[in-house]
């Protein structure tokens, strides 16, 4: 019987013991380490979190980068096709100017040919007809006494005859 | 080979029963030995040398009639069957059995300065023992113990470290965190567990540690305190306040009328969901008081074959079962106040629950 009644001193001095114990273990170790141990698992956590953004920024970022390497890509495809263009559109620009000149060229020297043929022409008429004049003067003068009936008829002869131009 | 362990077994026990009928049960009583070491005692008792008791005496504090009254336990001159008187403040004290007691004016035939009925138990009025017992030597002890261990352990945590834990605090920290992990949170919730760790860490290490030093069974040790009524008392009283006061008019509401029952059945339940409030705190001291003096029990009931058999023969067996014994214990004690915490922690988070109807 004795056994299973409790012992009111040994009910005080644990009491006391345990209100103090509580009160000790409270302030001077349950707090710090409790503390300690949430702060590292709050910084263990936010740790955590900061890995995963970044990861995913890298992420974003890579995507970023194939973008702008493609947008590059299409770009420098399409400078490329732009200076092939202008290439060959300067070539066959300068292949019609050229084209055009020698034939402006070439029509100028065919009329300035013309003209000097022409005036050539005219002059070697004139010249015949002076020589053909003299010539026939001489004839005449020495076969023909009348020279102005003589010369007449020269010149009509002349005009009939057809000279091709 | 089992079965001749157990051929030995048998053939020690009937060896020891016929030798405990043969020898006188004046010297050597195992129960008076075995209740001596389960109950308090006014000294430490060390150890025995040529035959005298070699002990610590311990401060008696006395709340008499005449006020308080302190003297050392060593004025009893080891005497507990009160021959030996103490006289202090003009009021006279007797030791019998560990309790002390006024003393009577005349000794009776014995020299005992009591009147003993005829259980042999004093009739003398008792002061009230505020005494530093073994127990409480012992619990001061732990409670020294604690502070400096979980002191020092809050001291292992600095900032620069990123509150990583260096020595000792690599030890305690596990069970701490086990005590919030599988204790608090699961049995109390995410919400108000903070409020109550400080009361579970302190109840869990407190029996622990005193279940562990009742278990080393040298001094200043082996007191067995979490074997102790009074002890297990005021631990479960403690939850059975904190629990009636963090009770929510929900759990009220549950124990005197059970929502969603027809009435005939609320009636029925009521005093038995009363009930249930003051056996959950006494199963509580129960559990731990029985667990832990059983131990205790079991261990010096072992040792004490040897006595009783009187031979030398039984001690390898006796020894063997004794360690083999002690390191089960060593679990119990461990499993008990796990088990003091836990159920602590259920019936503060039964108490706070919400429930959802």
């Amino acid at each position: 019987m004795d056994l299973v009644t409790p012992d009111v001193g040994l009910l005080f001095w644990t009491f006391c013991s345990f209100a103090i114990l509580y009160f000790l273990l409270k302030k001077f170790a349950w707090k710090p380490i409790l503390g300690s141990v949430n702060d590292r698992e709050d910084s263990i956590r936010e740790a955590l979190l900061a890995a995963e953004n970044a990861k995913k920024e890298m992420e974003n970022l890579k995507s970023d980068n194939e973008k702008i390497l493609k947008e590059a890509k299409i770009e420098r495809e399409n400078m490329l096709k732009d200076a092939r263009e202008i290439k060959t559109k300067l070539i066959s620009d300068a292949e019609n100017q050229a084209k055009d000149q020698a034939s402006k060229l070439i029509e100028s020297a065919q009329l300035a040919i013309q003209n000097e043929k022409n005036s050539a022409m005219n002059e070697l008429k004139q010249t015949v007809v002076e020589l053909s004049v003299g010539i026939a003067e001489k004839v005449i003068s020495s076969e023909l006494e009348d020279k102005s009936k003589q010369l007449k008829v020269v010149e009509n002869m002349l005009n009939d005859a057809s000279l091709n131009n | 080979m089992r079965n001749l362990l157990f051929l030995v077994f048998f053939f020690s026990f009937s060896v020891s029963f016929s030798s405990s009928l043969e020898t006188d049960s004046k010297d050597f009583n195992v129960t008076d030995m075995i209740m001596h070491h389960i109950k308090d005692s006014h000294e430490f008792h060390i150890l025995d040398w040529n035959g005298k008791g070699v002990s610590i005496p311990l401060p008696i504090i006395l709340w008499t009639d005449n006020g308080l009254v302190t003297f050392s336990s060593s004025e009893f001159h080891h005497d507990d069957e009160g021959t030996e008187l103490v006289t202090k403040k003009g009021v006279s004290f007797v030791k019998f059995h560990e309790e002390i007691y006024y003393a009577s004016p005349q000794p009776n035939s014995f020299g005992q300065y009591l009147i003993l009925d005829k259980n042999n138990y004093p009739t003398n009025l008792k002061p009230v023992d505020f005494s530093i017992t073994k127990l409480v030597f012992s619990m001061f002890l732990s409670m020294l113990l604690l502070v400096l261990i979980f002191g020092i352990s809050a001291k292992k945590y600095s900032k620069s470290n990123k509150g990583i834990p260096s020595g000792i605090a690599k030890f305690t920290e596990p069970l701490i965190l086990f005590i919030r992990d599988e204790v608090a949170i699961p049995n109390i919730g995410e919400k108000n567990y903070k409020k109550y760790m400080p009361y579970l860490l302190t109840l869990f290490f407190f029996i622990w540690i005193n279940n562990l030093m009742g278990l080393i069974p040298f001094f200043p040790f082996s007191a067995n305190l979490t074997g102790n009524i009074a002890f297990t008392a005021v631990l479960a009283v403690i939850t059975f306040a904190i629990t009636t006061f963090a009770g929510t008019k929900d759990y009220w509401k549950h124990i005197f009328w059970m929502p969603g029952l027809p009435v005939p059945m609320k009636l029925f339940l009521a005093p038995i969901e009363f009930l249930g409030i003051f056996i959950k705190p006494i199963s509580l001291m129960i559990r731990l008081f029985a667990n832990i003096s059983a131990g205790h029990i079991i261990v010096l009931s072992l040792i004490s074959l040897i006595f009783i058999a009187e031979t030398v023969w039984i001690a390898p067996l006796s020894v063997g079962f004794t360690v083999f014994i002690s390191l089960i214990e060593i679990l119990v004690v461990a499993i008990q106040a796990y088990i003091f915490t836990m159920l602590s922690a259920l019936y503060i988070g039964s108490a706070m629950e919400e429930h959802e109807h």
